[in-house]
């Protein structure tokens, strides 16, 4: 009945194909990657879940089904390493979030100089996990460190079975806190002015703008640094092993699931017991991310 | 009782002059209507009063309180924005609470204010609604009652009806005016619209480029126009202004005589003739119909002068309209104004 029905169905498909074959040629060379380096290696873990790596190098490994998911099921190393980056987790994702929320809010004052305070809030993200374990031995560290030298003493944090998975959790939280104020900061740029300035009409003080207006028209950017908080708190790894070790005695309390992962595979050689950790890593992710969506979602108010 | 005044106030944004030398006076309980093209300084004027924007010099007072650098939530005035910049969070009833929760007042005066102003704009049945889920005119009505549940010393409404259809548009208008004349707040309502601005100012002040150019009642600014901006941006369609001469207060276009001056002078000149004071005759200025605008009740014959300058007639709907392409000629029945050429100020 619409006039669009009566236009020529053969020029408008054959237009739609060609439009198709352009497409596929321009996503191509991003699809060749994805699936070198993520499809690839994604299915293939699952893969070698089910085989039991041989105990020398260079020989045949073994089809064993799902008793290796078993063993890690049944093992207590493992447990201890969920609950460990259950624990890294909660330390890190709401310290970043909240650090990230201060230092955006403070920073989008209307204030002279304020360029140089972005510039610094933003600086953790361009700095590599060895850059934030060096920042963190020179203050932490009980022998040398910033804080021992103003009088505050430290437990070792290599050594401490409590402090070594917190100060490994802030360290986690330091470098995210970034990124989130990145985030956050496009998030506070985007609300819409008028809305900002009705507020201020409306004889709101700062302090209620903040918490009535700013922070609910916020809570999907808030939201979305919390998915984003997770699933970079999950990976973290590169502190941990820079200044924990495989070698040191307290690893089993720092042991986070990607990192039992990596020692899994460079120490024990155990490729197949590394594939079900991974495995075991992908699904909680999926999981926990699946769940904040459910849960959280319902609280944030999207603006029209 | 509330009076704004604006002295001498100026804005420039990073060099460039938003709004030059405005001095104003808005009395207690009127309505005053600022009115001219996109960019003229309206808005500009408007965020200053509201202490949304810093004055670049000049001072605001409201009543006898200079608020030239006053916080906006210390200067007791409500504003209608464009967008009615609604929290779209928030309930309608949590929206038009919002204001009063702020000035800490008991929960039951609240719930009764809040209770009368949405009844006054009849959006009771909607209270729990969110902004979201309203249509525009709805919205316009939240942001009105947002706005009324204050009871401010003075209402800022900027364009509150630019995103409403022309029949709720009309209908809206009238109701603004009715509340306004109710409550007797004194109101600064900004609008490009000049029907708005007849039908709803008490009176208009007229702006181009960050000057104003004239304030007066609505009748005032029609009949006399200080100068040839005016006389064009009033009235629908506005005055016709065409290139002239006078002539010992004598006024020609093209040669021909179209009437007299009591300035008694020789110069070129833009003379300038309300459509509805025109009409086809057997001798005046020749003009070529270019089309006829069919309105109902009257038709605006639209012509060209041989200089090609656009001149509208207005004739009653049983008028002979002429035929397209014919060369007629128009005599003045009403007041001819003249112009100078250059500055456009009004010489009689
Ligand atoms: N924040 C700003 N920064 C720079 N220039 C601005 C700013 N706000 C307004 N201007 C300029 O000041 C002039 C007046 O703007 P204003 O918004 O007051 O116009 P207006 O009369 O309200 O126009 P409109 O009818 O289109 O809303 C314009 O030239 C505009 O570009
Ligand atoms: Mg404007």
């Amino acid at each position: 009945m619409s006039s669009r029905a009566s236009l020529a169905p053969g020029g408008s498909v054959f237009r739609r194909r060609r439009d198709g074959w352009l497409g596929l040629a321009l996503v191509l060379p991003a699809l060749v990657i994805f699936a070198a380096f993520t499809y690839y290696p994604f299915f293939k873990n699952f893969q070698m879940g089910l085989f039991k790596a041989a105990p020398f190098p260079n020989l045949p490994s073994r089809y064993v089904g799902t008793a290796q998911f078993t063993t890690m099921l049944g093992s207590a190393d493992f447990w201890d390493s969920v609950k460990s980056t259950a624990i890294y987790a909660l330390i890190t994702v709401p310290l970043g979030v909240i650090g990230g929320l201060v230092m955006a809010v403070l920073a989008h004052q209307q204030l002279r100089g304020i360029r140089i305070f972005r510039t610094i809030f933003s600086s953790s993200v361009v700095s590599s996990a060895a850059v934030a374990a060096v920042v963190f031995q020179v203050i932490l560290s009980p022998q040398t460190g910033y804080l021992q030298t103003l009088g505050i003493h430290l437990p070792d944090i290599t050594s401490s079975p409590t402090w070594g998975l917190p100060a490994m959790a802030l360290v986690s939280a330091w470098q995210f806190v970034g990124l989130a104020f990145i985030i956050l900061t496009a998030g506070l740029q985007s609300l819409p002015d008028e809305i900002m300035e009705a507020s201020r009409v409306d004889g709101a003080t700062a302090w209620t703008r903040l918490w009535r207006i700013t922070f609910p028209l916020l809570s999907p950017t808030i939201f979305f640094c919390g998915v984003v908080g997770v699933i970079f708190s999950l990976q973290s790894f590169g502190q941990i092993d820079i200044m924990i070790g495989t070698s040191n005695a307290t690893y089993t309390h720092t042991n986070v699931l990607i990192y039992a992962i990596y020692r899994l595979l460079h120490v024990s050689q155990n490729t197949g017991l590394a594939a079900c950790y991974s495995i075991a890593l992908f699904v909680i992710t999926l999981l926990v991310t699946l769940i904040q969506f459910r849960l959280l979602e319902k609280r944030v108010h999207y603006a029209h | 009782m509330s009076q704004v005044r604006f002295d001498a106030v100026s804005k420039i944004f990073g060099g460039t002059p938003a709004l030059t030398d405005l001095s104003l006076e808005v009395a207690d309980g009127e309505l005053l209507v600022l009115l001219g093209p996109s960019g003229c300084g309206k808005t500009t004027a408007l965020r200053l009063l509201a202490g949304l924007e810093q004055v670049s010099s000049g001072t605001i007072h409201i009543d006898d309180a200079d608020v030239t650098n006053m916080e906006p939530k210390d200067r007791d005035i409500a504003m209608v924005f464009q967008s009615y910049a609604l929290y779209p969070h928030m309930s309608v009833r949590k929206n038009v609470e919002f204001p009063l929760k702020n000035a800490k007042l008991p929960a039951a005066e609240v719930a009764a204010r809040v209770n009368e102003a949405l009844a006054t704009v009849s959006l009771t049945e909607l209270a729990d609604r969110k902004p979201g889920q309203l249509s525009g005119g709805q919205r316009q009505r939240v942001a009105l009652a947002r706005a009324i549940v204050r009871r401010p010393r003075v209402f800022l409404m900027d364009e509150p009806l630019s995103n409403l259809d022309a029949t709720l548009r009309q209908q809206t208008r009238a109701d603004i005016v009715a509340l306004q004349r109710r409550l007797g707040v004194t109101t600064v309502y900004v609008t490009h619209d000049q029907v708005e601005a007849m039908t709803m100012g008490h009176r208009i002040a007229v702006m181009k480029g960050g000057v104003l150019q004239q304030v007066g009642k609505p009748l005032d600014l029609y009949n006399e126009p200080a100068n040839a901006f005016v006389a064009g941006f009033l009235g629908s369609p506005g005055m016709n202004l065409v290139a002239g001469e006078l002539r010992d207060g004598q006024i020609y276009i093209g040669g021909d005589l179209v009437g007299t001056s009591s300035v008694a002078d020789t110069r070129d000149v833009t003379v300038g003739i309300r459509a509805e004071n025109l009409r086809l005759a057997d001798v005046g200025f020749s003009a070529t119909v270019v089309v006829a605008e069919e309105l109902g009740a009257d038709v605006h014959v639209v012509c060209e002068t041989a200089t090609h300058e656009r001149v509208v007639v207005r004739q009653a709907q049983h008028a002979t309209v002429p035929t397209l392409g014919d060369t007629i000629a128009l005599a003045a029945t009403g007041q001819v104004y003249v112009f100078d050429r250059h500055t456009g100020a009004r010489l009689s």
